[in-house]
């Protein structure tokens, strides 16, 4: 309990992409939150990295922590254009009424 | 060691609350507020393992961009007063079986961690930063000679991503006036000065 280790980590990563998950299902308002929810599921994915990184002595998690977050910021941007123009057009972003596709 | 274990539970239950306040805040620039509170503690856990370049790299990557992006998003669409809808008025369907995936998800991540057999030195964390080089240069090191080609990659995603946004978001107003570079540029003495004899009495007509 006092020690920590790289199981503490690795909870609070699974916990966080619990969260992530939990709030993409639980979300009815907005495609902003369901976007943030994404943000946290790629965050516990940086933390699972860069815990076994750093205690297994080994750098090459950090990289991939590095395109994971390149990757993050890519999508965050296209997918807050793609919300942009779509509120353009309907004048709406709640995801009750995004069925154009009748998905 | 103590230290140690009490920062370790003091942002993580920060992120924990922060990341929980996120997804059921009733605003959505409270949820972005939560979001920031979020990266900045999983940025602090970053920085005391060992992980100084990445955690700063979050502070600035998330913090300073992706989430003062959402709260652009955010501001310019006058989405915030709008009520979450799964506190009052229909339920969704969703949300049963969204909590029983969720929950087995986690219940099974924390099976497999709680089950895994570490190497005796993996577990403890006398083992952090024995090297005597910067965490910095271990990653360039690493970073510039053998994963050359993925640092490349990541540089064409985030153009690819840039074009992307910018092409999405991009219309043609009608109706405004613009200066037209090409048409200023391309003027020449010859189209654009004309000499007349001016009669008297008669005037000069412009613009014929």
């Amino acid at each position: 309990m006092i020690e920590i280790g790289l199981g503490h980590y690795l909870s609070l990563g699974a916990i966080i992409f619990f969260l992530g998950v939990i709030g993409i299902f639980l979300n009815r308002k907005n495609v902003i939150v369901i976007l943030m929810s994404i943000e946290l599921i790629l965050l516990s994915v940086n933390i699972n990295l860069i815990s076994f990184s750093i205690f297994s002595g080994d750098i090459v998690g950090q990289i991939f922590t590095m395109l994971i977050l390149t990757v993050a910021a890519a999508e965050a941007a296209i997918g807050l254009a793609i919300i942009v123009i779509y509120y353009r057009n309907r004048g709406s972003i709640r995801v009750e009424d995004i069925h154009g596709m009748r998905g | 060691m103590l230290a140690h274990s009490i920062f370790f539970y003091f942002f993580s239950i920060i992120a924990i609350f922060s990341s929980l306040m996120v997804i059921t805040s009733r605003s959505t620039v409270n949820s972005v507020f939560f979001l920031i509170l979020d990266f900045i503690s999983v940025g602090c856990l970053f920085i005391m393992v060992g992980a100084e370049f990445l955690g700063m790299i979050i502070l600035i990557v998330y913090v300073g961009a992706v989430a003062v992006l959402f709260l652009f998003v955010v501001m310019m669409l006058n989405v915030a007063e709008q009520k979450q809808s799964w506190f009052i008025g229909k339920k969704s369907t969703h949300i049963p079986i969204g909590l029983i995936v969720s929950l087995l998800i986690l219940l099974e991540l924390l099976v497999v961690v709680g089950g895994w057999k570490y190497k005796d030195d993996l577990m403890t964390s006398s083992t952090l930063s024995v090297s005597n080089i910067s965490n910095t240069h271990q990653i360039g090191l690493v970073m510039y000679t053998d994963y050359i080609l993925y640092f490349q990659l990541a540089g064409i995603i985030l153009l690819l991503s840039m074009i992307g946004a910018i092409l999405l978001t991009f219309r043609q107003r009608i109706g405004v006036k613009k200066q037209s570079y090409f048409n200023q540029i391309s003027r020449n003495p010859s189209s654009s000065i004309e000499l007349k004899d001016v009669e008297s009495n008669k005037g000069v007509k412009i613009d014929d």
